[in-house]
């Protein structure tokens, strides 16, 4: 069975650093069978008519999330939006809110900074076990913060939030939904040590709830969620604080 | 090769216009205008009732008998419906994730809860004002 195919015209954002003062499109017209993925339509360019596009991939299956672009003005996995799902003209652009590194490669210094600083790993208070012991978790508590695992790093939220579009000092949905995914850990003990950091003016407050981060996330992360439960848990701790006897 | 990334600044002012999305989120936050106008008219009828004056609280009365009134209090009605209630009872279920075991509890329970919730205080507010007579 011979698949259809369909001319696609492929505009995409270019930019050199090393010549260019601004970045501009580039048109490419690209015969594509319909189960082609944009990712595919961009390696063809870069392998049939232009050696010089540059691009982040790997995986392609939705897992390394490098491929994260704006199609058609939407932040999206290429790996995973489909030529059939498409009219025949398409934008590709590197990830908005970022700065661009080189066409359609973005600069990940400030993002990496940040998931860093929301300190997504297990803090324990308490000494370790025993080398030869595990900590044991139940299916109901691993339950409990499952679907934040689920997060790639393909930073489709951070082109999508308006919030860190604006003010880039806040800290962002991916840091936080991966922050709160750790504070739901019944082997984690760092809560109090994260809120410190995610509950100040560049955390959860700045956070308006525009929603976009979970609409457009690829692995149905919802960071949108674990943002407002944490300011729910933030009000708490203050509340607590202020009762007699509370920490100060 | 020297590295000199590109930086596109959102445009301050007019960042939501280009995408349906952001102008759905602006036309809910613009509702705030309406809950600051409303807050002020009810400390407006409370100072009017807490003086005890008949005059001054049948002037608070008159002065929202004009049809401009009436169509500022069906407009806010309709926004606090709309965004207020429908809108934030939608999200409950994000903000306050229920899990019994191993099971989580589905978002449209938690939704249906909130608007038995509303329902319930609405009447006792009615009774308490006397409208729902026992």
């Amino acid at each position: 069975m011979t698949l259809k195919t369909r001319q696609l015209e492929l505009e995409v954002l270019r930019y050199d650093p090393e010549k260019d003062s601004e970045p501009h499109f580039q048109s490419y017209s690209v015969s594509c069978p319909e189960d082609w993925a944009i990712l595919d339509a961009l390696n063809y360019v870069k392998e049939n008519l232009d050696t010089t596009l540059s691009y982040r991939w790997s995986c392609h299956m939705m897992v390394c999330g490098s491929c994260g672009m704006m199609v058609n003005g939407e932040p999206s996995l290429t790996c995973k939006t489909f030529i059939r799902d498409l009219p025949d003209k398409v934008r590709i652009e590197p990830l908005q809110n970022l700065p661009i590194e080189r066409d359609l490669v973005v600069v990940l210094d400030d993002v990496m900074e940040k998931l860093q600083r929301a300190q997504p790993w297990i803090i324990r208070q308490d000494d370790p076990p025993p080398v030869d012991q595990e900590y044991t978790q139940s299916r109901a508590a691993l339950y409990k913060f499952k679907q934040y695992t689920m997060c790639i790093n393909c930073m489709c939220c951070y082109a999508a939030c308006p919030q860190y579009g604006l003010d880039p000092s806040f800290i962002g949905p991916a840091a936080l939904a991966m922050a709160h995914r750790y504070n739901l850990d019944s082997r984690d003990q760092g809560k109090s040590q994260r809120l410190d950091i995610l509950a100040d003016h560049d955390g959860v407050w700045d956070c308006s709830f525009v929603g976009a981060c979970s609409e457009v996330c690829p692995k149905s992360v919802d960071p949108a969620a674990a943002i407002q439960q944490m300011k729910v848990d933030g009000a708490i701790e203050w509340w607590k604080q202020k009762l007699p006897g509370g920490k100060s | 090769m020297s590295r000199q990334p590109y930086v596109r600044p959102m445009p301050k002012a007019s960042w939501y216009l280009g995408n349906a999305r952001y102008r759905r989120y602006m036309f809910r936050e613009v509702t705030c205008l309406l809950v600051g106008v409303y807050c002020a008219l009810l400390i407006w009828a409370l100072a009017a009732l807490s003086s005890g004056s008949p005059e001054r609280w049948g002037a608070f009365l008159a002065a929202q008998q004009n049809t401009a009134m009436v169509v500022f209090h069906a407009l806010a009605l309709v926004y606090y419906l709309v965004y207020m209630t429908f809108d934030w009872f939608k999200l409950a279920p994000k903000a306050m994730p229920v899990q019994f075991g191993e099971q989580k509890l589905p978002g449209s329970v938690i939704v249906v809860g909130h608007y038995v919730a509303w329902i319930v205080v609405t009447l006792f507010v009615l009774w308490l004002a006397g409208v729902l007579q026992t």
